[in-house]
């Protein structure tokens, strides 16, 4: 504080914008020259940003496919309510038809119904130390786990948590019934997860020349599984482990109760798939394990084709227009406010 | 530790002794400091017995020692004592009770960190804060109690610090110290056991006062014969009141009866007196002037408060959200979480759905507890504590001749500053600067000394010393026309001074040859005596006989045959002096009411032009003295010396008698003319009262002084003008009188507003037609006329309604009455009606009451500003405490919230700091409760989404960091660094200082509307995100509607709004403002990265799970237009709100700046409003010169004691050394001190009649301010346009002022009278004026009976109307 400066005015304060308070500065005021024009432009934007999302939109194909009980698989969902025939296999089939081909990519969900994947219990329930290789958590999951952590006989469960081990474990086989026969519809089931989890977030522990079955000896698959997690992809041995695409899908929690999750792409190599999914007829064989009448759920299959912002999503192009419009009413209202009794600022007139 | 001790002592309970200091705190509410202890010794001691010499007699009582501590801690209870205090805060402890829930795991939501850093922060911060007020407070005490002073002890003085002095120990004083404790003076060096004190530091009055020990201790002299004196003091237990003492002391089987004037007081300063020897009566905590420093009240702002109850109703409103919740988990768990078991069991202690719900309700509270973070006080203490900085930097609030800037002592109470509707001020050292100056004179019909125009150039200050080897330098005169014709030798000039020479009761002290000193007993003497000693005659010595002058290089000795002592009835004093040829002559001075009747008939003519001269110098606020003279004849002398002998002989009504030989020769005296002091005021402090005054702030001045100079000081400073409607003086004595008083000045107000209503009515339907009443005036009246519906509402009511301005001027007795409990609300009444407040006469604590009560019964903030140590307990008690470090000491300094060393600077303080802390402060709470419902309430809407389980929306890290890190910089820079006008535009719109004492900018209903503007912007973030987001995928087909994703975006957007939201808020956007804003923005963005990154989750995966999410969603476009969506929604309706706000029903301060904004060249020059509001005050009075009526003051009467006259003949207060006179002397020894009390008893009751002072102010002009009422007549500016408009006025106008000016004859000017009756039709009261031409204006009471008012107003009109040119009527 100065305490240098000689003289009488030894302790004044220095005369420095800052302390002074006099800083340059900018004090906008909310003046109908630019609120009146930002709402007008605002409106436009919102309006312009609504039409062309909605164009967008209205060329996508979707459709929804509540299998709980449709076609035989009533059956399966009567079996599945005992929870004594759970290990029992349960294959059906559900049909349904296509009338507008769906052109481009097409994805292939599997949606829930009522099932809480965002429970914060739910959501603790799980070891990401374990999932990403850790070898002492491996063998010793995290208290979080609880009470999935260890089975019966006390053998550390990998993957441990209830997360891992409510893992929905149907399993899909689309055809098409062309003219000539029934065509499997083939589907890409890797690359459906975020490139973050499956090359960091989820590990599998380090195997030095171990094979995975080796690495995860001493374990316990969580109790529901019918596989251990190093043999869920038979087909694929890199896609077995923590880095298995259909796990790793359904360790990404859903925000709502509601949710669909990828289970694969149309692989368009061959035809008639090329263009995308033809109109026509089309089964879907399920294996149906994934018991939901315990919760009141229901399952779905869900095949769409994307815009750059997702499926049929209709609610961002409304959205935007009648916010465009409450925006434009708005507007005209203050204007004619502005008009009537503020114009000029006639009431700050001196 | 002694007082420890004591403490155990009194307080039946067995406090260990370390813990005393321990024990206060705590006990803060109740009592505070070492007074509380003493005051429950109180109740024990009944009357104090004290030995002198004698340390084991005394100790057996053990009273207090001096050693004084005002600090709460030391280095070992700092911790624990500090860290309960602040847990007594229901915050603090709140979020300890948070803390401790989190650490359960089935209920914790959150992670402990989430709660921890914030508090320990907040605690640490509060910590540090208290522990340096505390080591100041040390500082403090240290160093007053380790002063040193002189004690006798075994017969030798030893240099003792203050604190080891006890109670009976005899100390030795010497010249220019400090009273170390309150003594019973034994014995001084100088005769008669006289001593002269100093009492500023304890009551305000820089008189000297005397002080006498008993005539037996007196002679004991020296320092052996006080080592053996053991006399025994038995007295009344220790007490506040300054005035008084009771004791008696045995000493050799005698009693003598000992009172005030035995006692010397800590605090006052030894002056004049070598040395004296006192006795230790009350040490320390038990002195008076601890005793009367108040309790120390613990500050609270009322934000602060309103604060705690919105805080209190939030816990309400959490409590809700957890109820709502948990019954909703109780329904959720049975209907869905039951059948979901399978997946996921409950926990093990959970067994049914209402265990659960219960565990979900505290987690719910866990999670919620973010709409009233911690961070909440830490950013209110750090918005005060920059406001605090801006206050110590401010140039302009720094004192360059003191060279001391302006200091914010508290950092808590800034934004109150901006809410004062009451400011309670000391006069002495506040409003003035205690210095009289010889301002202008005038001499046989010549004034002289031009007032310093503050406009023209600055004139030369007169240097004497070429003329004048004698003259004192730092005397300032600038008229050199005086100095010519003393130096021509004109009789009558030299006359003047002759007078001024010799008439006083001044004393000299000549060190060494031509280096002055004089010791006067009011400084107006003294500046009068030091003017005649600069122009030439200077006094040079006394003894009791002969006074010693050197008159223009000669010196020339004259005989003293009488003085002619001063009293306050009287109002006069003369001396009668044969020069050395042998010629007598009585030289008289006093006020000129009394003076100018006592004149020679033949001075008709130069008394006329010397009355106009003083109602000149009166108008300017000066205090007048009148000078006369009278040559006697040997013969006269003689005579009448014979009758004065025989009167002052005189057994019974000698007093009456001597006044009555005063009164025969004061006769028939020769006019020389009247001198004019100023009692400076500070700089500036009309000019501050007039802006404060018009940013609707009242103003009170509570001093010690006499009323006179109390009164004399509100004209000075224009509280009181002479425009007034009526000064009401109350100086009843008991209880009865008071109440009457009171209330007939309560009757006289409701009646005058309503005759004045009436008339206005009256007057407006004669003049309407003219179109002539126009401007203000009017506008206000009409305002009256609105507010005052024509059947009179009760008076309770109609209090409030007063119009008119009156003003109250109490005595300290009176004040003693009405403050008690049943008179109280009666005199609130009173005295809020008036525009004006002056007490008198007030002590320390009575100061204190008087804002108390206010703080009462006015739900007001009340801000007192003092100097002196009698101010602190006003200081303590009122809200805001604010110290003039003035000369007068520190104490009130150290006692205050805010300190400077001009009154001036209070408008900068409170107009410009305090405003805009209040304004910052409230814009940073509503912004701050809305961002922490937007944050927090988005948790409530997901908990029906996610089963009611507390899972939280968004990262637990967002959590923790939102706060302190988001989003705090930009609310802080926005309530630091906000404005909404620039500082001299507040100075310039007052009004604009209305907001705040009405508390518009956050009160409950502003809070409604941030919370209810949170929870739609939280609505809207959660259900925008949650809409779009549940059918939206990654271009790749992943959905979007997974968790991490969904919270990244609700934050985002959450983040994003609310920055929208502040960039809103403020409005005066600085570098920092946008480094702030974007910089928080960036690092939301940068930390979001970091704590998403690879390498974080790589070292702690189970922390750090959302990696990836942020890179992840933030490519995503769908999230951008979700983001914009949300935040278009959020903000549109807030800023149509706004625009319709400003655009429809601007505020004050939008005016101004769109003023400032849009017409910044169209604009007059700045300053201009101000400049004339001032100017108009100061033109408005001279205007009216020729309107004033008799309200002159004088100012001889004002500070000046009687008795002195006395001493001087007696010449008791002469030196032994300079004359051995003491036979002399003790002729009358013992009775003069008696006499001296008595008289002065007798003359405070002086009844206000006969005080004479002034009378009522001919016009009440509400104009003479601009009332800026209004944004129109703000921006006009000028107050031109009204009084030339009215300058064209019917001829009746004219007349009101011309009447009124009959009394003293002089015509006034043509365009002073238009302004005067401009002013004076305005008010629409001409009565006072007219009744004074019209009836006898003898009375010069204040009060004027009503029916005279009216009966003169009906006779006024009618002559106003029978006769056309009543201006020459008046002529």
């Amino acid at each position: 504080m100065g305490k240098v400066k000689p003289g009488p005015l030894a302790r004044r304060p220095d005369n420095s914008a800052f302390k002074q308070q006099r800083l340059p500065a900018w004090s906008p005021m909310l003046t109908a020259n630019t609120v009146l024009p930002f709402f007008y432009f605002m409106a436009l934007i919102c309006m312009l940003l609504g039409v062309w999302l909605l164009l967008t939109v209205q060329s996508t194909e979707e459709l929804k496919l509540d299998y709980t009980e449709a076609g035989t698989c009533n059956l399966c969902f009567e079996k599945r309510k005992n929870v004594s025939n759970a290990a029992q296999p349960c294959i059906c089939t559900a049909v349904f038809n296509i009338k507008k081909a769906f052109k481009g990519d097409v994805f292939f969900y599997y949606g829930l119904i009522n099932f809480h994947q965002n429970l914060r219990r739910y959501m603790d329930s799980r070891d990401d130390a374990q999932m990403v290789g850790r070898k002492n958590n491996l063998k010793s999951p995290s208290s979080y786990c609880m009470p999935f952590d260890k089975n019966k006989n006390g053998v550390p469960i990998a993957p441990c948590g209830a997360v891992a081990n409510s893992i929905f474990n149907d399993s899909f086989t689309l055809s098409y019934m062309a003219s000539s026969g029934s065509v499997h519809v083939p589907l890409l089931r890797k690359g459906i997860s975020w490139y973050t989890d499956k090359n960091i977030k989820y590990r599998n522990p380090s195997t030095e020349n171990m094979t995975l079955p080796q690495v995860f000896e001493g374990t316990a698959p969580p109790l529901y599984w019918q596989k251990p997690v190093y043999d869920l992809d038979p087909l694929d041995k890199n896609n077995n482990g923590f880095i298995n695409d259909d796990l790793i899908v359904w360790m990404r929690e859903a925000a709502f109760p509601n949710f669909k999750k990828l289970y694969g792409v149309l692989h368009r190599a061959n035809k008639p798939f090329v263009n995308g999914l033809p109109a026509g007829n089309y089964s879907v064989e399920i294996s149906y394990n994934f018991p939901v009448q315990y919760f009141r759920g229901r399952k779905e299959v869900v095949l769409t084709t994307l815009t750059w912002f997702g499926g049929q999503n209709h609610f961002l192009p409304i959205a935007y227009l009648v916010t465009s419009c409450l925006i434009q009413l708005i507007a005209i209202l203050l204007t004619v406010f502005w008009f009537k009794f503020g114009k000029n600022g006639q009431n700050m007139e001196e | 530790m002694v007082t420890a001790r004591k403490v155990k002592m009194t307080v039946p309970k067995d406090i260990p002794e370390k813990w005393f200091p321990l024990i206060l705190p705590l006990k803060r509410n109740k009592q505070k400091g070492l007074n509380g202890a003493t005051s429950k010794k109180k109740r024990t001691e009944e009357e104090r017995k004290v030995r002198a010499n004698d340390r084991e007699y005394n100790e057996k009582f053990q009273y207090a020692s001096n050693c004084i501590m005002t600090s709460k801690y030391n280095i070992v209870t700092f911790l624990p004592v500090n860290l309960f205090e602040q847990f007594q805060e229901v915050a603090n402890t709140y979020f300890l009770f948070l803390l401790i829930l989190q650490l359960i795991p089935q209920i914790s939501s959150l992670s402990w960190f989430t709660t921890i850093v914030p508090l320990a922060l907040v605690l640490s911060i509060t910590a540090v804060k208290d522990a340096t007020d505390d080591y100041f407070r040390h500082k403090s005490d240290s160093q007053v109690n380790n002063r040193q002073s002189q004690v006798l002890i075994r017969g030798s003085l030893q240099n003792e610090k203050w604190m080891n002095v006890r109670v009976g120990d005899i100390i030795k004083l010497e010249n220019n110290q400090f009273v170390a404790a309150d003594l019973l003076l034994l014995s001084s060096s100088e005769p008669h056991g006289l001593c002269y004190i100093e009492t500023a530091e304890l009551d305000g009055e820089s008189n000297m006062k005397v002080r006498q020990s008993v005539s037996v201790t007196s002679e004991l002299g020296d320092q052996n014969n006080l080592a053996s004196f053991d006399g025994e003091v038995v007295c009344e237990p220790p007490n506040n009141k300054l005035d008084r003492f009771c004791g008696t002391l045995y000493w050799r089987d005698k009693k003598y009866t000992l009172s005030n004037q035995n006692m010397l007081l800590r605090g006052c300063v030894l002056r004049n007196t070598e040395a004296c020897y006192g006795l230790v009566i009350f040490a320390g905590p038990d002195t008076k002037l601890m005793q009367n420093s108040g309790r120390t009240k613990f500050k609270r702002t009322s934000i602060d408060r309103l604060m705690n109850t919105l805080v209190l109703w939030i816990f309400g409103f959490l409590v809700c959200m957890g109820v709502i919740l948990a019954v909703g988990n109780a329904v959720w768990e049975r209907e869905v979480g039951f059948l979901f078991q399978s997946y996921l069991p409950w926990d093990p202690p959970v067994d049914n759905f209402l265990f659960s719900a219960f565990l979900s309700f505290w987690s719910y509270v866990i999670i919620l507890n973010t709409v009233v973070p911690i961070s909440l006080y830490v950013s209110v203490e750090v918005i005060r504590l920059g406001h605090s900085y801006f206050i110590n930097w401010d140039q302009q609030m720094f004192c360059s001749q003191c060279n001391t800037p302006a200091e914010a002592r508290t950092t808590t109470l800034n934004e109150e500053l901006g809410q004062v509707e009451y400011i309670f001020s000391d006069k002495t050292g506040t409003l003035t600067q205690n210095i009289m100056s010889f301002n202008k004179c005038s001499i046989n019909g010549q004034t002289y000394g031009e007032g310093s125009d503050p406009l023209g150039p600055q004139p030369k200050r007169l240097d004497f010393t070429p003329f004048n080897p004698l003259a004192d330098p730092d005397f300032c005169f600038y008229d050199d026309t005086l100095l010519e014709a003393v130096k021509v030798g004109d009789t009558h000039t030299h006359k003047f001074f002759r007078l001024l020479s010799l008439c006083h009761t001044v004393m000299s002290e000549e060190k060494s040859e031509g280096e002055l000193l004089y010791k006067a007993q009011s400084p107006d003497e003294g500046a009068l005596v030091t003017a005649a000693r600069n122009f030439g005659f200077v006094f040079r010595s006394r003894t009791p006989g002969t006074i010693t002058t050197t008159e223009m290089g000669r010196s020339v000795t004259y005989t003293l045959l009488a003085i002619l002592d001063f009293n306050n009835i009287r109002k006069r004093m003369s001396v009668i002096v044969r020069n050395p040829e042998g010629r007598i002559c009585l030289y008289c001075k006093g006020a000129d009411t009394v003076l100018l009747e006592r004149l020679h008939p033949c001075n008709q003519e130069l008394m006329n032009i010397t009355s106009d001269h003083l109602n000149e110098y009166a108008a300017d606020g000066l205090r007048t003295l009148a000078l006369a003279y009278r040559d006697l004849s040997e013969d006269e002398w003689e005579a009448w010396s014979e009758r004065h002998r025989s009167a002052a002989k005189a057994a019974n009504c000698r007093e009456d008698r001597l006044a009555a030989t005063y009164e025969q020769i004061e006769q028939d005296m020769v006019l020389l003319g009247a001198t004019a002091i100023e009692d400076k005021l500070q700089e500036g402090v009309p000019e501050t009262i007039a802006v404060l005054s018009l940013a609707n702030i009242k103003i009170w001045i509570l001093t010690g002084d006499k009323q006179e100079t109390a009164v004399n000081i509100g004209y000075s400073c224009k509280m009181l003008t002479d425009d007034m409607t009526e000064v009401f003086i109350i100086s009843g004595h008991t209880v009865q009188s008071v109440r009457q008083d009171l209330r007939r000045a309560r009757d006289r107000m409701i009646e005058m507003s309503r005759t004045r209503d009436g008339k206005e009515e009256g007057v407006e339907g004669c003049f309407m037609g003219n179109g002539f009443r126009e401007g203000q005036g009017d506008s206000r009246g009409g305002e009256k006329q609105l507010q005052c519906p024509p059947p009179p509402p009760p008076p309770s009511n109609l209090m409030d309604n007063i119009s008119g301005e009156f003003a109250l001027v109490i005595n300290g007795h009176s004040l003693a009455h009405a403050l008690e409990a049943d008179m109280e609300t009666e005199f609130v009444s009173t005295a809020c009606a008036c525009k004006a407040v002056i007490c008198c006469r007030v002590t320390p604590l009575q100061k204190a009451q008087v804002v108390e009560m206010i703080k009462k019964h006015k739900k007001a903030v009340t801000l007192a500003i003092g100097d002196g140590a009698n101010d602190v307990s006003m200081i303590k008690s009122a809200h805001i405490g604010v110290g003039i470090s003035g000369q007068e000491g520190i104490q009130a300094v150290l006692a205050s919230d805010y300190s400077f060393s001009q009154f001036r600077f209070l408008q900068r303080l409170l107009l410009v700091h305090g405003r805009w802390s209040y304004l910052r402060m409230c814009r940073f709470l509503c912004y701050f409760f809305y961002k922490n419902f937007a944050f927090t309430m988005v948790h409530f809407w997901f908990g029906f989404y996610c089963g009611f389980s507390a899972q939280t929306v968004y990262d637990q890290y967002f959590i923790t960091l939102y706060n302190i890190v988001y989003t705090s910089l930009p609310v802080l820079a926005m309530g630091i660094f906000d404005q909404d006008v620039p500082d001299q535009r507040s100075l310039e719109y007052p009004k604009l200082y209305e907001p705040g004492q009405l508390n518009l900018l956050f009160n409950k209903r502003e809070f409604f509307i941030c919370i209810a503007q949170g929870i739609y912007t939280s609505v809207v973030l959660f259900f925008i995100p949650c809409a779009i987001l549940s059918d939206a995928t990654q271009s790749t087909g992943v959905p979007l509607a997974d968790y991490q994703t969904f919270a990244v975006t609700t934050a985002t957007a959450l983040v994003i709004v609310v920055s929208v939201q502040i960039a809103l808020d403020t409005g005066f956007w600085t570098v920092i403002n946008h480094v702030f804003v974007w910089g928080s923005l960036g690092l939301y963005f940068s930390i979001m990265l970091a704590l998403q990154s690879q390498t974080l989750f790589g070292i702690f995966p189970n922390q750090f799970h959302f990696v990836g999410s942020a890179q992840s969603t933030l490519l995503q476009p769908v999230v951008w237009l979700t983001i914009a969506l949300a935040t278009a929604i959020c903000i549109v309706p807030v800023l149509a709100f706004r625009f319709l706000k400003v655009d429809l029903k601007p505020q004050l301060s939008d005016t101004v700046r769109y003023t400032q904004l849009v017409r910044q060249k169209k604009r007059k020059p700045a300053g201009r409003s101000v400049g004339g509001a001032w100017r108009g005050v100061g033109s408005v009075s001279e205007g009216r010169l020729g309107a004033r009526g008799s309200s002159r003051r004088s100012g001889y009467a004002f500070a000046h004691t009687e008795g002195f006259g006395e001493l001087i003949t007696s010449g008791k207060n002469m030196r032994l050394s300079s004359l051995a006179m003491a036979t002399f002397a003790s002729r009358h020894s013992s009775s003069w001190i008696d006499t001296l009390r008595r008289k002065k008893h007798s003359h405070t009751n002086t009844p206000p009649s006969a005080s004479g002072e002034s009378s009522p102010a001919p016009s009440c002009v509400s104009g003479s301010i601009p009332p800026l009422s209004n944004s129109s007549s703000v921006l006009c500016g000028s107050q031109d346009a009204p009084i030339e408009e009215e300058t064209g006025a019917a001829p009746d106008t004219q007349t009101a002022s011309t009447s009124s000016t009959q009394n003293p004859p002089a015509p006034a000017p043509a365009s002073e009278a238009a302004d005067g009756s401009a002013q004076t039709l305005n008010a629409g009261v001409l009565t006072p004026a007219a009744l004074r031409s019209q009836g006898g204006d003898s009375s010069g009471g204040w009060t004027i009976s009503l029916g005279a008012v009216q009966e003169a107003l009906l006779r006024w009109k009618g002559r106003a109307s029978a006769s056309n040119s009543p201006v020459k009527l008046a002529e």
